[in-house]
């Protein structure tokens, strides 16, 4: 191809999107194409660093790094990836937000660079450019990635966290699919337990499934943390409300539960010890790639969460920002890298690679095959668009991400279930920590 | 001080010592030199830190920003805190019980060991084995061995018909806590042991003799010679011992992360939980504060109380 100029570049992009991935050459004479024509021009001599949660799926990961040499390639910017568990990032980028220096670049959690927005580089440019090109962004995301009226944050992708099933276990108790009223869902897990395989859903201290279903409960029902001016509005029946159904759910779970971390339902649904329970589709992934556990691959299935009295999906997905600090030397490089993750050339075959593990959250991504080359896959393929953001009605601040790192709503379900407190001692401990937090 | 010159045929001439020679040769001064780079070392690591903590509990930092001073606001709101007192509970408890234990069986192990055994060298660097190996890595394996699905105790006493459901180490709050006092158990007990038997080794066998002579049992043996002999080696040990188990961290955050519902958070885990994890530095830096007192009062006690009789200061009895 010699003849690489803007027209064929924004021709081959939109077409690109549903079409998947140039490779090799292509993608590399494709790359240079960008970085000539890319807004953003690297400084000299750049040089970045980036700290990324560690993969979940190995394939994800390579298509990551190969994306990176296709980006230093074009532009002559070294990029030093270093991975850390998703856990552990945020103590990392606040270490490095205190101290002022670290990597340039962090690929976070949830609302990390709302823990110090001051620290990160301003890349309302890239945003827009990017939502005008690739449909939008959705809502949840702009949310996310704005502090203000500027954005800190690139919402690169979400993970998604649906109900996993076994559908044979669930068909003997009489439920072809996972009903989609919280009431039904109740009923269903009831019978499962009757049938002797019950399931079940983290009430330790599990970052993301823990967080996804008492999240889910609590707003399903009505009740919320705090309203939109950050007033905290967790004392209300609507929360009783939801830590009752709670109660009643967690009587017809598998015991230990309370002893959890985002690791246990994993292992416990592929030993066959659950048959229901929230997590990514780690687990259908694993279960595709162990030829032992076929039969559990072929046996299981995804829905989306339930909805509760409140009449719509409240639903609560782990997303992942990527930021750049103000303490970068190279901004520049750094928005450019942003902007390059997630052109359309790149991202599709990323989320490809991911094997349905990471949502998209610009909507011409919509089309990419994952979401139907398996329809097992499909629900997942929404996640961005069904989930509310972390810290529900109010702002996605520091605030909401101390509240969730602190497990604040998780100990209320956690304490209430458990019988450690009644109802009101239950909203009372966890309304005084938000009082605190949202001061 | 005066200083002689020779000089080769004149008379010899005696001088006073210039300032600086007397400062050069002056003992005090000289110590403080060679004292110099370890006490930067540690006030640079051990006391500025300290100090750096106690002044953050009297502000409201966040990670990403520095904070004013507030005063007392963060133990104000620690007091009213019911998680706040809940992990000073778990660390009282989790201190006293677990080195009550460790103490008994260490000295006990350590009695044992110093009687005559075959194989006493290899067995002695077995009983280390449990302190040596990285303590994340025990906690990894207990974090196993109590898994409510996996737990390999669960399966066996299934297979041997005493049970029939999995027992729910880590989920249900009592078990939780003597699941983690047990695992420091086994990793502590080594330590206790070995430097009690380095104490009893120093006890001198004549002294036994003469007991033996007297008519004395074993236990008089060592109640009346061994043990008060061991006083100052118990009062060292033991105040280590307390001081690791009261701000172990390693442990409970591998196997519970303070859970469930914060039934095994002691304070060191809850202080970086809100500091860390949740951003809040000042109140995670009271939290973390609080522990001082807790801490002093242990060395305290062990120094008063077994440390201060007249013989043991190497005067005589009174």
């Amino acid at each position: 191809m010699n003849n690489f100029t803007r027209r064929t570049l924004v021709k081959g992009g939109t077409a690109a999107v549903a079409a998947g991935a140039l490779t090799g050459p292509a993608l590399l004479e494709w790359a240079k194409a960008w970085a000539q024509n890319a807004p953003w021009k690297p400084e000299k001599n750049a040089k970045l660093s980036m700290l990324r949660w560690k993969y979940f799926v190995q394939s994800e990961d390579d298509a990551f790094v190969k994306l990176i040499e296709a980006f230093t390639a074009a532009t002559g910017v070294k990029v030093d990836i270093s991975r850390e568990s998703y856990e552990d990032v945020q103590p990392k980028a606040s270490v490095a937000a205190n101290t002022g220096t670290g990597p340039d670049l962090f690929w976070g959690l949830y609302s990390l660079p709302h823990l110090f927005p001051q620290k990160c580089v301003d890349v309302t440019d890239v945003a827009d450019y990017l939502g005008k090109k690739y449909g939008g962004w959705v809502p949840s995301a702009v949310t996310y990635g704005k502090s203000g009226n500027k954005w800190i944050a690139i919402p690169i992708c979400y993970s998604g966290n649906m109900i996993n099933y076994r559908i044979e276990a669930s068909t003997k108790a009489g439920f072809s699919k996972v009903p989609d009223k919280t009431d039904g869902f109740l009923e269903y897990a009831k019978a499962m337990k009757k049938n002797n395989t019950p399931g079940g859903f983290a009430l330790g201290h599990a970052s993301g499934d823990g967080n996804g279903w008492v999240h889910w409960c609590l707003w399903s029902h009505g009740g919320n943390t705090v309203d939109k001016d950050d007033k905290v509005i967790l004392n209300s029946p609507e929360t009783a409300k939801a830590l009752e159904y709670a109660k009643a759910l967690y009587a017809e779970m598998i015991p230990g539960v309370a002893s959890w971390n985002d690791a246990s339902n994993n292992k416990a649904f592929l030993a066959g010890e659950i048959n229901w329970t929230d997590n990514g589709i780690s687990i259908y992934v694993a279960a595709k790639k162990d030829p032992s556990k076929k039969q559990i691959a072929e046996d299981m299935d995804h829905s989306y969460w339930p909805v509760g009295p409140i009449g719509k999906p409240t639903e609560l997905h782990l997303m992942y920002p990527a930021m750049a600090m103000t303490y970068t030397k190279y901004p520049q490089a750094c928005k450019a890298l942003l902007a390059f993750m997630l052109e359309a050339d790149n991202f599709n075959p990323w989320i490809q690679s991911a094997q349905g593990y990471l949502t998209h959250c610009l909507n011409a991504y919509d089309k990419n095959p994952i979401w139907t080359a398996d329809p097992k896959n499909t629900v997942f393929g929404q996640a961005a668009k069904r989930t509310l953001t972390a810290g529900g009605l109010g702002s996605v601040g520091e605030k909401a991400a101390t509240a969730i790192a602190d497990f604040v709503v998780l100990d209320m379900f956690a304490n209430y279930c458990t019988g450690r407190e009644d109802v009101k001692g239950s909203i009372a401990i966890a309304e005084r920590q938000l009082k605190r937090i949202y001061r | 001080m005066t200083i002689a010159l020779e000089q080769a045929g004149t008379k010899r001439v005696m001088r006073d010592a210039t300032a600086w020679e007397r400062l050069k040769t002056n003992r005090e001064w000289l110590s403080l030199w060679f004292m110099l780079p370890a006490a930067a070392f540690l006030i640079l690591f051990l006391a500025y830190p300290l100090g750096l903590g106690v002044w953050l509990s009297f502000t409201d930092a966040r990670i990403g920003r520095s904070g004013v001073f507030v005063g007392l606001e963060n133990y104000e709101w620690l007091w009213d805190d019911s998680t706040f007192w809940l992990s000073v509970f778990n660390t009282l408890l989790y201190t006293t019980v677990a080195s009550t234990i460790k103490f008994a069986v260490g000295l006990y192990l350590a009695l044992l060991l110093n009687e005559k055994l075959p194989f006493k060298a290899i067995l002695r660097a077995l009983v280390l084995v449990p302190f040596i190996v990285p303590t994340v890595l025990s906690a990894i394996a207990f974090w196993w061995l109590f898994d409510p699905q996996f737990s390999i105790i669960s399966w066996s006493l299934k297979k041997m018909g005493l049970i029939t459901a999995n027992i729910d180490f880590l989920g249900d709050i009592w078990n939780a806590r003597w699941s983690v006092i047990f695992a420091n158990i086994w990793r502590g007990v080594p330590f206790v042991a070995i430097t009690l038997l380095a104490g009893l080794q120093t006890v001198s066998p004549s002294l036994y003799e003469a007991a033996t002579i007297d008519g004395a049992t074993p236990w008089q043996r060592f109640r009346f010679i061994t043990y008060p002999l061991l006083t100052p080696i118990i009062a060292v040990v033991m105040t280590f011992s307390v001081l690791f188990t009261f701000t172990d961290f390693q442990l409970i955050w591998v196997m519970t992360r303070g859970g469930p519902v914060n039934a095994t958070h002691l304070m060191a885990t809850l202080s970086y939980q809100r500091a860390i994890l949740g951003g809040q530095l000042g109140e995670g830096a009271a939290i973390s504060t609080a522990m001082i007192p807790f801490l002093l009062a242990a060395i305290l006690v062990s120094w008063f109380g077994l440390q201060r009789r007249k013989w043991q200061q190497g005067e005589s009895n009174d």
